[in-house]
């Protein structure tokens, strides 16, 4: 997974304030936590940055199929096992008579499901990292035993 | 809701959507299962006796004919069969005079023994999500071989006394000599031992249950892990493979230490079958003949082994394989003995026991296109339906068609 300070080495380093933010630094934090874009960089666009824009396009590639609660699912990865759909507090809260006690899924508003042999992500939006006054709740990845899931 | 018969789990709660015999989207199966649904439309075994593709009747015949002209028949595999079909199986060895062993003869055999003779206390899967607060899983690697266990019934799951999961209510310890993918989830409560090092390890075990300070490099860890396990209200043991194996003939040594454990709270075991109705095997023939796997019916019952698939195999002339592989699982020197005698297999995949055998025929798939029953690795019994028609005979049907013709 690509870190802040990856990113950090691919901008223009010229803290020109030109997207809005104080530092390079803060820019690659904001990129990563998709607040930002790519091209709200404007000197990186310029063509001597353009080998640093295409690494930068190139690490970032992965994090583009992240949801707005920056989860990304290595499908390939997956054992389909299900500890994440029983450990997610979220799952368990919704979803009593299921996922709480092993079972698969009953409820409609459980965030994760096993489908097709590999975890899916449903709703989102009742993840606890969601929106502003995000807890950085990590159960989900802490019990995947072939770190299929992750957090950008 | 459809059964998945990919491990011993048996889980019942999958939701399957099928369009004609395609299979267009399943829920709650795990990798492993849905392998298995997958394989419904691949690599499919064909009828044929040495070689020719023939009709069902002509097989059949064929087989029954081998079958009764064989002096010392060997009948290998079953548990990946339904108890019914085990059932016919037993019958079919009482009236050929065979050989009768199963998968779990190289497998889980002696620890199964013990549970089956209740020498050993064991308890449901329902009950270990229920009440199990302490778990050992040993020689085992739960998240890839029954990729379900942890989360459905040992470690995550909430339980009636258990409310906050695995969060502060349970305590689980991984034993192996590897750091499988359970390791990575039970980081801190993982002890690595060098492989064949799990009865040096009992003896740290007891040593410090008996107050002795246990000659092990980490003796401060061996120490606060026995306190924990001691500490339990119900422990649970899952001996894998690799404890069957390092454990070899020293069986008495996990008994010593689950007897040892007893003494101050309550612990149980619980196997890792791998496949999926071994125990329902076990359980059948232990009724039946009082032993649970190597049985002759050539004079009367008797028991040794002499009569494991590693020795007959040598000595049968003639094989009937029910739902196994052993040509690929079993050592290379075996396999080609057994490779060498005539072989008669039902299966509804090609193996490479197909390949090689005689007269092939091809069964349906227990749980998606045969019913039946079986026992789950903790003795529960689970029934099924099938989930959609199929052109091929279950195993049950099959052999109760070789039986009649002899």
């Amino acid at each position: 997974m690509v870190s802040a300070m990856e990113i950090y080495q691919l901008t223009p380093k010229l803290n020109c304030k030109k997207c809005g933010l104080p530092t390079c630094m803060a820019f690659a934090v904001a990129l990563l936590a998709r607040e930002k874009q790519i091209e709200d960089c404007t000197p990186l666009l310029e063509p001597k940055y353009e080998a640093k824009l295409k690494k930068l396009r190139e690490v970032m590639a992965p994090v583009a199929g992240a949801t707005e609660t920056g989860l990304i699912i290595h499908e390939d990865r997956c054992y389909g096992c299900g500890n994440c759909v029983v450990a997610c507090p979220v799952n368990v809260a919704n979803d009593p008579k299921g996922s709480a006690i092993g079972l698969g899924p009953k409820s409609d508003k459980v965030i994760l499901i096993v489908e097709d042999g590999v975890v899916k992500c449903l709703n989102p939006k009742e993840c606890r990292r969601f929106g502003p006054n995000r807890i950085l709740c990590n159960l989900c990845t802490a019990t995947c035993p072939s770190k299929a899931i992750e957090f950008v | 809701m459809a059964v998945c018969t990919g491990c011993s789990l048996l889980c019942d709660d999958i939701e399957v959507t099928i369009d004609g015999r395609r299979i267009t989207k399943t829920k709650n199966l795990c990798r492993k299962g849905f392998g298995r649904y997958r394989s419904l439309a691949s690599d499919r075994s064909v009828r044929r006796v040495d070689g020719k593709q023939v009709g069902i009747d002509e097989a059949i015949s064929r087989a029954a004919e081998m079958l009764r002209d064989a002096k010392r028949p060997l009948l290998f595999g079953w548990s990946c069969s339904t108890l019914e079909a085990q059932r016919k199986g037993i019958e079919l060895a009482r009236r050929t005079k065979a050989i009768i062993d199963d998968t779990s003869s190289i497998c889980q055999g002696e620890i199964m023994d013990m549970v089956i003779r209740e020498e050993i206390p064991s308890c449901t899967l329902d009950d270990v999500r229920n009440y199990g607060d302490t778990l050992i899983f040993w020689g085992c690697d739960p998240s890839s071989s029954h990729p379900r266990h942890m989360s459905r019934f040992s470690y995550f799951p909430r339980g009636e006394k258990l409310q906050r999961g695995h969060e502060e209510d349970r305590t689980a310890f991984l034993i192996d000599i590897r750091a499988s993918p359970t390791a990575k989830i039970l980081s801190g409560n993982f002890v690595q031992i060098p492989p064949g090092g799990d009865a040096d390890l009992i003896d740290a075990m007891l040593a410090v249950l008996d107050g002795k300070i246990p000659r092990v490099r980490d003796k401060k860890a061996m120490i606060s892990m026995m306190n924990t396990l001691k500490k339990a209200d119900m422990g649970v043991v899952f001996p894998g493979l690799g404890l069957a194996y390092s454990l070899k003939g020293r069986m008495d040594r996990l008994k010593m230490l689950v007897d040892r454990l007893n003494e101050t709270t309550k612990y149980n075991v619980i196997p890792m079958v791998g496949h999926y109705n071994m125990r329902g095997f076990n359980q059948l023939l232990f009724n039946e003949t009082g032993f649970i796997n190597r049985v002759s019916f050539a004079d009367g019952v008797d028991h040794g082994p002499m009569y494991s698939v590693v020795e007959a195999s040598k000595s049968c002339d003639l094989a009937l394989v029910v739902g196994s592989d052993p040509i690929s699982s079993l050592p290379a020197g075996i396999a080609r003995a057994l490779a060498g005698v005539p072989m008669i297999t039902l299966d509804p995949h090609r193996t490479l026991t197909t390949e090689l055998s005689r007269v092939v025929i091809p069964t349906a798939l227990s749980g998606i296109e045969a019913g039946g029953s079986a026992l789950r690795m903790d003795g529960v019994r689970i029934e099924f339906d099938p989930i959609m028609k199929s052109e091929y005979p279950s195993d049950e049907e099959v052999l109760s068609m070789i039986l009649e013709e002899i």
